[in-house]
């Protein structure tokens, strides 16, 4: 009997999504109840409407799955010949119209207390680029980028031999209890004391992104020309990991966001550390770098900033992106190579590195494309000469270059 | 049997038709008009934080009015470079305590890196939504597009008071410049 | 035929009709030059069922890259060209037309008209969309890629793409305009070629939502049309409506474009609730319950279905008071849809039902669509949806509304209506097959979906962190079940046109309206004189 073999297929489709619905509760399943009030309130919020969802479900489906089963031709029933009761409609109208009531109210409350910005105390500005954050302390200037972590970066790649599951077992020092990381870890993280009320603003400089920290409960978009902001009250200190939630272009799966929450102390030392290491960059491109120097810093620059279009050996995507290896702009002009770097190529997804990119890294990054990939120009450019560029200094003299062999060249810029 | 032809149509194809034609091109229309109403709602509702723009007399007008002296709101200063060209954009002051009611002169700094001559127009966002109606502005750069030699440096004044009807649960108001290279250069 | 009174010709019994020639003309010319509505309608059926494969693939290429996290097959910029046009694809080109194809086969039969109103019109809007496909398509082998913006084109971020950004702002107008110049046929066949006695209220629930969907598409479609012709200009001609820098708003774009939108999604899915309406009562044997409520539920989803736009960008930054509004105004469309649901399970209620293929559809788009319109409801609380935005948790909530929801009720129809187009009944035990494997798979596909979005996947993504990678597999593995078990379909399907038992007029044993009282197959010429409708008829 067909209807036999359709009533054992029912049964066993169902037994196969109760055990699914069950699983709705465990922690990785589930939405994270987070660390602020509010990441809690949105939790029980999320949770009160799924069980209503759940019995509404329940109720329906019982009442159908009865009847398929006891209403059916084959047990000879007749039809009755109802078709109509206006009592029943509006019964099915209003029950429905109190339960939204009921679910609407608590809603409400939340999203109230999640749109007042009322006494907050500190602010950070968070600039989405094409593929990574800026962040701006607005109280100390502290300011740096942030993006995937360079192992992640190079594991991503397509046709990379790294073992995913090998390499990033979350360690049992730093990741502890905290699930997997890979593509969720970034080379600058985003620090913060606990038990303040933070202001993040977020704006855009290409396209649109969305800045999400599932655990704070907090997901904006940053819109180029606009100004949005949400606020956080971290209450438990802690790493928290989060992603860029609105398409954004070709890595937009690759530019997650970790907030590390800290005590006041350690967040105070943090951004003095932080300080004195931006004055550090400044040092750091004041002074003259060893050719091999730069070609090994400007290796791992590439690698996390150039390489996901470029391609592990430079050679680029036929059509879509263009070779490094070879390439006229990597062995011509270095003018053209440098200004191609720091302004990018407006139209086309070269985006404009001089404000990501530190002065030292822009020139090591130059100098490695110069002397790799069967590239062989011996050229080498000192962060100095950037940081003239940078500074509007007007400079006629074209960069000057040092041949390979004498690896301790100075610059030409004098 | 019964052999009734088609009633001949009560309307005919072509007034329906040609109705729906209206109709589908009066929503194409209907699709630009939400461009101005899109405007005037943000005007009402400081969607997308658009500020208001006042006369130098309706803003003295405004002063005149009681000022809430012992009310204090801080204003952020924000600036963001869109892609696309080299500058320096910063506001001079970061923040400054306000009176709400009063008339108060900020500035931004606006250089240009490169060799090129360019034009550059700078657009206002105002944070949160609630205060952007109150925000009122009675001069300012964005106002108009700005043209910068190569090389060369700009102080941009503005002008601003916020309305004193400001919601009493509004502490701090950010106010955020997006430097954009003008799509039209000349 | 007990039930139905109606009189009619079969064309046999009519020599001598001035104004039309009996029979197809032959060869291939008589699918280009056709002006016949049965014609067209299995033009369009047909184009959905290759589109449907089309799509289906790029599904499946975007389900093959995310079989195992790290980037293993596709570019992540094809990967996004991927998840644009697979959604182009299965929106603009399986669903909407396999519907107009419906309408087309089945109005003028339901509501005892000759043909479509406008035959030549018909033979147009079919034949655009084509061409429409062809040059969206041929973006993909063009230098700079096919669309990866995403289906909804959000500026600035669209305007990145290469040249071929044109020709694919040129196909989506002309889809448009197909989707148009259809539904303003429909409009006036419902209109006008009702025959004496057929009222509003005596025509069947598929005929009463398409109408409404017909409405929303005249209305909603310029709306976009117009939203696409900006995006062109911005970017061709200097205009600044999406763009801060000369004053504009990136934002704008997508309130006009949900403003569409969102109608869109009840547009994909009113003609559904039609076809559901019509295959209960006949398996259940009992006539709809509360067809009244049924089409004032139609109307008010519809109706309110143009100000709840906003709900898809609470994250954008809204005043509390536009929040507010729009989660109320969103909360609200679930009690016309709780409606309809109820409505069928009371249809259902002391009927004497069978299971067979349509019957088995129709009531798993019955479950599904109610899982997933119950994720909607989720969905619809602003603070929760505020963590479920852009995550897998949307996806999964979209795709049971329209996979299980919006694609099993065209396969239900196909089955339903199968016998009366080819005059031979389908393999009912293949039929069942397919629907209990697409099930099982279907399932297996998109339910781990929710775990993974609630989890912090986000959607539109080539790679993601191993935690998702379990559910991820088995996503992967209900794709390929799912994609592969619709072969299934197209060998019923070809089996049938082929031969088969023959089918009676009737069909079905409970079927009721006007389509069933014409011979199986359907003759070329239905009803060529009006059929008489006492107001006993049974008509739906």
């Amino acid at each position: 009997m067909t209807s036999n073999v359709s009533r054992w297929a029912l049964l066993s489709l169902m037994l196969l999504l109760v055990p699914l619905g069950a699983w709705a509760d465990w922690g990785a399943l589930n939405m994270p109840q987070g660390v602020t009030e509010i990441s809690n309130e949105v939790y029980t919020l999320h949770m009160r409407i799924f069980y209503i969802c759940c019995a509404i479900g329940a109720a329906v489906f019982g009442v159908m799955i009865y009847s398929m089963f006891v209403h059916r031709k084959s047990k000879g029933v007749k039809p009755a010949t109802f078709h109509e009761s206006t009592t029943v409609e509006i019964v099915w109208t209003v029950v429905p119209l109190i339960i939204l009531i009921v679910m609407a109210i608590p809603a409400a409350r939340v999203l109230i207390k999640m749109e007042d910005f009322s006494d907050s105390e500190m602010s950070i500005k968070v600039t989405g680029y094409q593929w990574r954050w800026h962040y701006e302390y607005m109280d100390s200037g502290v300011s740096f980028f942030s993006q995937l972590e360079p192992t992640h970066n190079q594991a991503r790649q397509m046709g990379s031999d790294i073992d995913l599951q090998s390499t990033f077992v979350p360690e049992a020092g730093n990741y502890q209890g905290e699930g997997e990381i890979y593509l969720k870890e970034v080379d600058n993280e985003l620090v913060v004391p606990v038990g303040k009320k933070i202001r993040f603003l977020h704006t855009a400089a290409d396209v649109i992104h969305s800045w999400w920290v599932p655990d704070l409960a907090v997901k904006k978009d940053a819109i180029p020309g606009f100004i949005n902001e949400n606020w956080a009250l971290i209450e438990e200190p802690g790493i928290y990991r989060g992603k860029c939630a609105e398409l954004c272009g070709r890595d937009h799966g690759f530019m997650p966001v970790v907030v590390r929450a800290v005590s006041q102390e350690e967040y105070d030392s943090w951004i003095a550390e932080k300080q004195s290491a931006m004055a550090s960059v400044t040092e750091q491109s004041e002074r003259q770098w060893a050719h091999q120097e730069l070609v090994s810093v400007g290796e791992k620059v590439y690698q996390a900033n150039c390489m996901s279009c470029h391609q592990a050996e430079g050679q680029g995507i036929p059509g879509m992106f263009p070779a490094i290896a070879g390439s006229e702009v990597a062995t011509g002009s270095i003018d053209l190579h440098v200004d191609t770097v720091m302004n990018g190529i407006e139209g086309s997804m070269m985006s404009k590195f001089s404000d990501v990119l530190s002065d030292a890294d822009i020139a090591a990054v130059i100098t490695y494309q110069r002397n790799a990939f069967g590239n062989s120009t011996g050229d080498t450019l000192q962060p100095a000469h950037i940081k003239s560029l940078r500074d509007g200094l007007d400079i006629s003299a074209p960069a000057s270059v040092a041949a390979l062999p004498d690896m301790n060249t100075t610059t030409g810029v004098n | 049997m019964t052999d009734l032809p088609h009633d001949p149509p009560r309307r005919s194809h072509a007034r329906v038709a040609g109705k729906m034609v209206c109709l589908a091109f009066a929503m194409f229309g209907f699709g630009y008009l939400m461009v101005p109403l899109y405007d005037i709602i943000c005007d009402i509702t400081g969607l997308n934080g658009k500020t208001g723009r006042l006369s130098i007399a309706e803003a003295q007008a405004t002063q005149t009015e009681i000022v809430a002296e012992d009310r204090k709101v801080i204003v952020e200063f924000v600036a963001s470079i869109n892609q696309g060209g080299s500058w320096i954009f910063k506001p001079m002051e970061k923040t400054m305590t306000v009176t709400p009611g009063k008339m108060y002169h900020a500035s931004y700094y606006a250089e240009n890196l490169s060799d090129n001559a360019v034009v550059a127009q700078a657009t206002p966002s105002v944070t949160p939504f609630a205060a952007a109606k109150y925000f009122n502005k009675t001069e300012c750069f964005c106002f108009t597009r700005q043209a910068f030699e190569p090389k060369g440096s700009k102080d941009m004044p503005l002008t601003f008071i916020i309305d004193p009807d400001l919601p009493i649960n509004v502490d701090r108001v950010t106010l955020s410049y997006t430097f954009f290279r003008s799509p039209n250069q000349s | 035929m007990s039930s139905n009174d109606v009189t009619h010709h079969a064309p046999d019994d009519h020599a001598h009709h001035d104004h039309d020639e009996h029979g197809p003309a032959p060869g291939l010319m008589r699918w280009v030059t056709t002006t016949n509505h049965k014609d067209i309608g299995t033009l369009y059926l047909w184009f959905s069922l290759i589109m449907f494969f089309i799509g289906g693939a790029m599904a499946l290429v975007i389900r093959a890259e995310l079989f195992q996290p790290g980037i293993q097959i596709v570019d992540p910029m094809f990967f996004n060209s991927m998840t644009t046009l697979h959604a182009i694809v299965m929106i603009f080109g399986v669903v909407m037309p396999a519907f107009v194809g419906l309408a087309n086969w089945m109005i003028p039969m339901m509501i005892g008209a000759p043909d479509m109103a406008l035959p030549r019109l018909n033979n147009w809007s079919f034949w655009i969309m084509p061409f429409a496909f062809l040059i969206m398509l041929s973006t993909l082998f063009m230098d700079s890629g096919g669309p990866a913006g995403g289906w909804t084109l959000y500026p600035p971020l669209v305007l990145q793409m290469g040249d071929s950004f044109a020709f694919v702002i040129f196909a989506i107008h002309f889809m448009g305009i197909s989707s148009v110049m259809g539904s303003i046929n429909i409009v006036a066949t419902i209109f006008n070629m009702r025959p004496p006695g057929m009222t509003f209220m005596k025509m069947p629930m598929f005929v009463w939502t398409w109408l409404i969907t017909a409405y929303l598409l005249i209305a909603t479609i310029p709306v976009f049309a117009g939203a696409v012709t900006m995006l062109l200009t911005d970017r061709y001609f200097g205009t600044s409506f999406f763009s801060a820098a000369g004053g504009g708003d990136p934002v704008m774009f997508q309130h006009i474009f949900w403003f569409f939108g969102h109608p869109e999604v009840y547009i994909l899915i009113l003609p559904a609730f039609g076809i559901v309406s019509s295959i209960i009562p006949t398996f259940a044997r009992k006539e709809l319950f509360g067809y009244d409520s049924m089409v004032y539920a139609t109307a008010s989803i519809a109706f309110l279905s143009f100000i709840v736009w906003a709900h898809h960008m609470f994250t954008t930054g809204m005043p509390l008071a536009g929040e507010l509004f729009f989660m109320f105004s969103t909360m609200m469309i679930s009690v016309p849809t709780g409606v309809k649901v109820f409505n069928w399970v009371a249809t259902m209620w002391r009927g004497a039902m069978t299971f067979e293929t349509p019957m088995l559809f129709a009531i798993g788009f019955v479950i599904m669509f109610t899982v997933g319109g119950l994720s909607g409801l989720m969905l619809a609380i602003t603070p929760a949806d505020i963590q479920y935005h852009d995550t897998y948790f949307v996806v999964a909530h979209f795709h049971y509304v329209l996979v299980p929801g919006a694609i099993y009720s065209l396969m239900a129809a196909t089955y339903y209506w199968l016998p009366k187009w080819t005059g031979n009944m389908y393999d009912e035990k293949l039929g069942k097959m397919h629907f209990w494997i697409s099930t099982i798979f279907v399932n297996v596909l998109f339910f781990p979906m929710h775990f993974v979005g609630l989890a912090g996947m986000p959607r539109r993504i080539p790679d993601y962190s191993l935690q998702f990678a379990d559910w991820n597999m088995i996503a992967t593995i209900g794709a390929f079940g799912f994609g592969f078990s619709q072969l299934m379909f197209v060998y019923i399907i070809v089996k049938c046109v082929r031969g088969g038992e023959k089918a009676t007029g009737e069909v079905w044993e409970g079927a009721r309206g006007l389509e069933w009282t014409v011979p199986s197959p359907a003759p070329y010429h239905t009803f060529e004189t009006a059929p008489v409708i006492e107001p006993s008829t049974v008509t739906r």
